[in-house]
């Protein structure tokens, strides 16, 4: 995909009005906020120097210092991993039956590092530009340097693990192109990168393990921080075989627990994935940061009724030869796709986007896909009285390249759509529509990866750093490693250098008022004896926000949310219905807690999405657009990181910005057209 | 389609367990059998009964913690996880069983799930190659020619769901196992521990409490990843190769 930019048009931001303040009423404004810990200097020189000035543990003193990870995805495990070898004392907590589950194991496409191998022109900076410009402007360029940078450690230690990477006959590495890049730079593992390189960090892991370096808790889930004298000092978790609440101490917290995309109900997240963990530190103090980022992926398989559970992801890549349609009439919806005539179909992303077609961005392709549904003319069975898809067709690139090429090509992911919904994509065309995938906000970090509440640091997807206001495709995977293997550990002991810090009692009054709240919250879901399943307010909730916090927002749209979402959180706590008992597993009482979280970050993303009265990456604002419907950002008041503050149920959040400057890439704004 | 449920009910393990039956009407053929679990739930729940408990995360087939035995095969009659299987593959009126994986290795925690954490036990004991990070050479001072790569990666397409266990008469592991030992020992980074590696997985596997291999091949049918049956040929002859070698 040619580049896409154009200098930047001051035009188009100059003439906001700056009296806008559409959040006025549910915010408060708070002091700014800055990264202290990011080195000025040379860009290319920065990370060596953070690295070279972060304190060093004494070797003799790691195995008096602890540390607590929490989530054993890509980034929680190569952290504990890599601690673990240390040695350091390492703690590691997951929710499933074994770190290997974790939900990084579920990414298909791969993994970017600016090896150039392919002596394509690829490079650290421009892995490094490509991120910060397919972010819409809204990343730190030292940390966004700095990932580039290690990405290509990463390769080597994954390979140097046994990571099965795709090869060329002579041996060496394959690479492709991947999410409209120029250059080739993504390494793969067929469609299952995520799985190659989950087990590869899982195998560190259990090694560490062996070693006795660290003790993994599995069937564990984190439902409260502890802070202690203004520090991170253990969590609370529940042990889900017996129900028993245990409480464990460490010098330093790691957060680790992915994204919280389930807040929509339906998206391509795993079942359990959630944001306690880190909304239970957003309540004890840590920021919360760009809460509405969120990522929107065009071709995910359709909903097929209101039995369904979660959503599919097919690789865009389906984009590259696929036509997207839908029928011009109303009428033709319920027919066949193959018994409407060429005329009454309406393409209509080559329509509107002559240039790029059906290979526009992901945030535009997603959007025009439910503009067309909201018309009426969408596809497939009806869902709650509207038919959400459109057709995704390859009868032309069947015709054209034959059905062996296609089958060479797609076949698997033909293969996987036919097994989900029954029907044969090479003879039908298939249905589409977006779905919710990944989150670019999280927990606000500095350089070092340290949130607000000192000795609780953040990776991966949970925390908001590298991205922007949109990630691109296959950096979520070097993200996770990047922070897990390479940033954290060369961070963490700056901190760790400190201590170890006195032994917290086990009576502190911070610990007993955590331990409280943790078995109130169990107590009043298992006596409310209420009428409604969790599942059924989760559902709720993540309709709300899939209609006014999804693809397209406006400022009615989601102050009607906040409310609906208050009401919906008020029925929850008087009507929720938890059977069964609280000392045994008890999947419903699961599900309720992390419910319980979502309704409260739902809240503070549609704040945060009204606030942001621009359209930027996976944000778009109804009242922030061309003439010709694209994404309109305004640099001139919106270059800044919101990162919120908890100030209690009810209570309005305070905003702290932190200034975005950029001194080494210009800042455009893109057209498509 | 009107269905007959059969469901292993366990309160916990220590507990006796027995099947119960569930009569679940107007399940659509588009609902994945998870997804129809989930729908008895909510009818469970809202009679005041308590929802079935079973395991399952990613619900797209790769992460491999769901698992049931249906109609006494694991994973049920098509070859891919519980997950991916869908009501399609039922007609109206079936009666359908639904059993946790049975094994002595693999405890039942509570109705349909079990504890696998065995498996984790056998790959701390040597399933790994032992690079600490930052200590790697650059990934392409070692090419790997592709057929060897591609047999690795064959191999290392195991989820860990536990279904060759389930499946085998003999509850033994070898598959999960040799396909382990295939994925590392195919590859020039993986020979320096490939004798320790088989040695130590086999001992742990051994201790679990998994049985041997008599080379029925239930396990390979029974594996949504299609992991080759010749995967076992490969352990014994890594660990032949060891005995050898005086391991």
């Amino acid at each position: 995909m040619p580049d896409t930019t154009n200098t930047f048009d001051s035009s188009h931001t100059m003439h906001v009005d700056d009296d806008y303040d559409d959040a006025a009423g549910y915010y408060v404004d708070g002091d700014p906020i800055a990264d202290t810990k990011a080195p000025q200097g040379p860009l290319e020189e920065r990370w060596d120097t953070r690295q070279f000035e972060a304190r060093i543990a004494n070797p003799a003193n790691r195995r008096r210092l602890s540390v607590i990870v929490v989530g054993t995805g890509l980034a929680g495990a190569a952290a504990a991993a890599t601690l673990g070898e240390a040695g350091y004392v390492v703690k590691s907590f997951c929710y499933q039956d074994s770190p290997r589950r974790a939900h990084s194991i579920a990414a298909q496409g791969g993994i970017n590092a600016a090896k150039n191998y392919k002596g394509d022109g690829d490079s650290v900076f421009r892995l490094f530009y490509d991120t910060i410009k397919g972010g819409d402007y809204r990343a730190r360029e030292s940390n966004v340097y700095r990932l580039a940078q290690v990405s290509r450690n990463i390769i080597d230690q994954c390979v140097a693990q046994g990571v099965p990477f795709a090869r060329e006959y002579g041996g060496l590495l394959d690479n492709r192109s991947f999410g409209g890049v120029q250059v080739s730079r993504t390494f793969y593992a067929r469609g299952q990168t995520g799985q190659q390189l989950l087990i590869g960090a899982y195998q560190a892991l259990e090694r560490q393990v062996a070693a006795g370096t660290v003790k993994c808790y599995s069937r564990h889930e984190m439902v409260e921080l502890i802070v202690v004298d203004g520090r991170a000092r253990g969590i609370i978790v529940r042990d889900l075989v017996t129900g028993e609440i245990e409480t464990y101490f460490a010098d330093v917290v790691v957060l680790a627990n992915g994204g919280y995309g389930n807040v929509f109900f339906l998206s391509t997240n795993a079942m359990g994935s959630n944001v306690t963990a880190s909304w239970r530190a957003h309540r004890k103090g840590a920021l919360m940061a760009n809460p509405c980022y969120t990522q929107i992926h065009p071709t995910c398989i359709p909903v097929s009724g209101s039995h369904q559970s979660k959503l599919t992801l097919m690789s865009e890549s389906l984009r590259n030869d696929g036509r997207i349609w839908v029928p011009k009439k109303k009428a033709d919806c319920e027919k066949n796709p193959r018994d409407i005539p060429e005329e009454d179909r309406d393409y209509y992303l080559e329509r509107i986007y002559p240039a790029f077609g059906n290979l526009v961005p992901r945030d535009i392709a997603s959007r025009q896909a439910k503009n067309m549904c909201d018309e009426g003319r969408g596809v497939g069975p009806e869902v709650d009285g509207v038919r959400r898809g459109v057709y995704l067709d390859f009868a032309d690139a069947m015709e054209r390249l034959g059905h062996d090429a296609i089958a060479e090509k797609y076949g698997n992911l033909f293969d996987m759509y036919a097994r989900i919904t029954g029907e044969d994509p090479y003879t039908t065309p298939m249905r589409i529509y977006p779905a919710v995938h990944y989150v670019m906000g999280g927990l606000w970090v500095d350089y070092d990866l340290q949130s607000t509440i000192p000795g609780l640091f953040v990776t991966g997807e949970a925390n908001f750093s590298d991205h922007g206001a949109n990630r691109l495709g296959a950096s979520a995977l070097m993200q996770g490693l990047a922070d897990g293997y390479f940033v954290l550990p060369n961070t963490i002991r700056d901190y760790l250098a400190e201590g170890p810090f006195d032994k917290v009692a086990e009576d502190d009054p911070a610990v007993v008022e955590a331990q409280q709240s943790v078995q109130a919250q169990i107590d009043k879901f298992m006596n409310t004896n209420g009428t409604r399943s969790v599942d059924s307010y989760h559902r709720e909730l993540g309709n709300i926000m899939w209609e006014y916090c999804g693809m397209e927002r406006t400022a009615d749209g989601l102050k009607k949310a906040i409310d609906l979402i208050r009401s919906l959180r008020d029925d929850f706590w008087r009507n929720v219905k938890v059977l069964g008992s609280a000392e045994t597993m008890n999947q419903s009482l699961e599900r309720a807690g992390r419910v319980a979280d979502f309704f409260e970050l739902g809240e503070l993303m549609c704040i945060d999405a009204l606030n942001r009265r621009e359209s930027c990456g996976g944000h778009f604002r109804g009242e922030s657009q061309t003439d010709e419907g694209e994404a309109l950002r305004h640099d001139g008041k919106y270059a800044y990181v919101a990162a919120w503050e908890w100030t209690g149920l009810d209570e309005k959040p305070v905003l702290h910005k932190e200034n975005l400057e950029y001194e080494f890439v210009e800042m455009k704004q893109r057209s498509y057209k | 389609m009107k269905l007959t449920l059969n469901i292993w009910r366990q309160a916990d393990s220590a507990s006796p367990g027995k099947i119960h039956n569930y009569e679940l009407d107007e399940v659509s053929e588009d609902m994945s059998f998870l997804e129809m679990l989930d729908v008895l739930n909510e009818e469970l729940n809202a009679k005041g009964e308590e929802p079935i408990a079973f395991d399952s995360d990613c619900r797209e087939g790769i992460c491999g913690m769901c698992g049931l035995m249906i109609n006494g095969e694991a994973h049920g009659p098509e070859v891919t996880t519980t997950c991916q299987l869908h009501m399609r593959s039922f007609k109206d009126g079936d009666s359908i069983t639904v059993e946790p994986w049975r094994a002595d290795a693999f405890p039942v925690v509570k109705d349909l799930v079990v504890d696998r954490g065995a498996l984790d036990r056998i790959i701390a004991q040597g399933g790994y190659i032992s690079v600490n990070t930052g200590a790697a050479p650059d990934a392409h001072a070692t090419p790997v020619p592709k057929d060897k790569a591609d047999r690795a990666f064959e191999a290392a397409a195991c989820i860990g769901c536990g279904a060759c266990v389930a499946a085998c008469p003999n509850g033994s592991a070898s598959l999960f196992l040799g396909a382990k030992i295939t994925h590392l020992g195919e590859l020039p980074q993986g020979q320096a521990e490939r004798d320790s590696r088989v040695v130590n997985m086999v001992g742990q596997h051994d201790h679990e409490g998994f049985g041997g291999c008599t080379n029925i091949g239930e396990c390979t049918a029974a594996c949504p990843k299609e992991i080759p049956l010749d995967v076992i040929s490969r352990l014994n002859w890594d660990l032949h190769a060891a005995l050898r070698h005086g391991k």
